[in-house]
């Protein structure tokens, strides 16, 4: 940990906030990204337009932000089954508990809706378990 | 143009939002599966910087929702928000800690990574979007 990780990571946090922010007062939305993703998934809601431009903004912001000049380090060196069940466990898992690390973690968190902070707590508290499995046990 | 005007800046206002949200994904370094699991490593090579981000982000959204609320008199409770603490909510959030902590990766920055033409983003968004049908699918 340096200091100027340290400042880009608050950097990012701060245009994070800014852009849950700004779908919220524009939309009345939660920037919660997997039930804005679900939400274009067949039975899809009727709202679908700002969703699909709200995931256009997502996806394209990595080759506009190279375009830009940034610095971009995109690396997966987990074995593609690995990367599968955990697919498969990520969205399975955020619909049943109505949230990621953006709707809950951020956004909810943000509100201090109690049940976006249990549900913070139980998914930082497993991911953790997890990774001391994967690293420290297995 | 075949929009209203007040959906045509719905449209705009949740396009803007994702970009900006994308970037700040990318400078904060969430895009990066090995940075991630260095925050959830506690008991490892411990990174916390990645706290930094929640932290930004939260005092972020915090103030803006304050001032907003100020200022408009505007509240600020979203569509579809809801209150209960059920086992779903438990079992569903550890089932995301599960994957999240095998991958590194969560639903924001797995789109993000989607232009970088990596197999495992692909295998990764692919597996993510039949969760998600395996829950619609079971949930009747």
């Amino acid at each position: 940990m340096s200091y100027a990780t340290v400042l880009t990571a608050l950097g990012g946090g701060v245009l994070i906030g800014i852009a849950a922010g700004l779908l919220l007062f524009f939309n009345n939305r939660t920037a919660g990204i997997s039930g804005i993703l679900a939400g274009i998934l067949k039975p899809w809601q009727l709202d679908s337009q700002w969703r699909l431009a709200f995931l256009l903004g997502l996806i394209i912001s990595a080759p506009l932000w190279k375009g830009l000049g940034g610095n971009l380090h995109l690396e997966l060196d987990t074995p593609l089954t690995v990367l599968a069940i955990a697919g498969l466990l990520v969205g399975y898992g955020t619909q049943l508990g109505g949230g990621c690390t953006s709707g809950h973690g951020i956004c909810g968190n943000a509100r201090l809706s109690k049940r976006s902070i249990i549900a913070t707590l139980t998914f930082m508290v497993s991911a953790g378990i997890t990774v001391y499995m994967v690293r420290h046990v297995l | 143009m075949s929009f209203k005007n007040t959906s045509f800046k719905l449209i705009l206002s949740a396009f803007v939002s994702g970009l900006v949200f994308g970037f700040g994904l990318i400078l904060a370094g969430m895009t990066n599966p090995s940075k991630v699991l260095a925050f959830l490593d506690v008991t490892g090579q411990w990174d916390p910087t990645l706290a930094f981000v929640m932290a930004g982000a939260l005092l972020t959204l915090g103030l803006l929702q304050w001032r907003i609320q100020k200022k408009y008199r505007h509240h600020l409770t979203p569509v579809n928000s809801k209150s209960n603490i059920d086992s779903k909510l438990l079992l569903g959030a550890a089932i995301f800690g599960i994957g999240w902590g095998l991958s590194g990766l969560c639903p924001g920055p797995a789109l993000v990574s989607l232009s970088s033409q990596l197999t495992g983003s692909y295998v990764f968004f692919l597996a993510l979007i039949a969760g998600i049908f395996l829950f619609k699918i079971t949930d009747r």
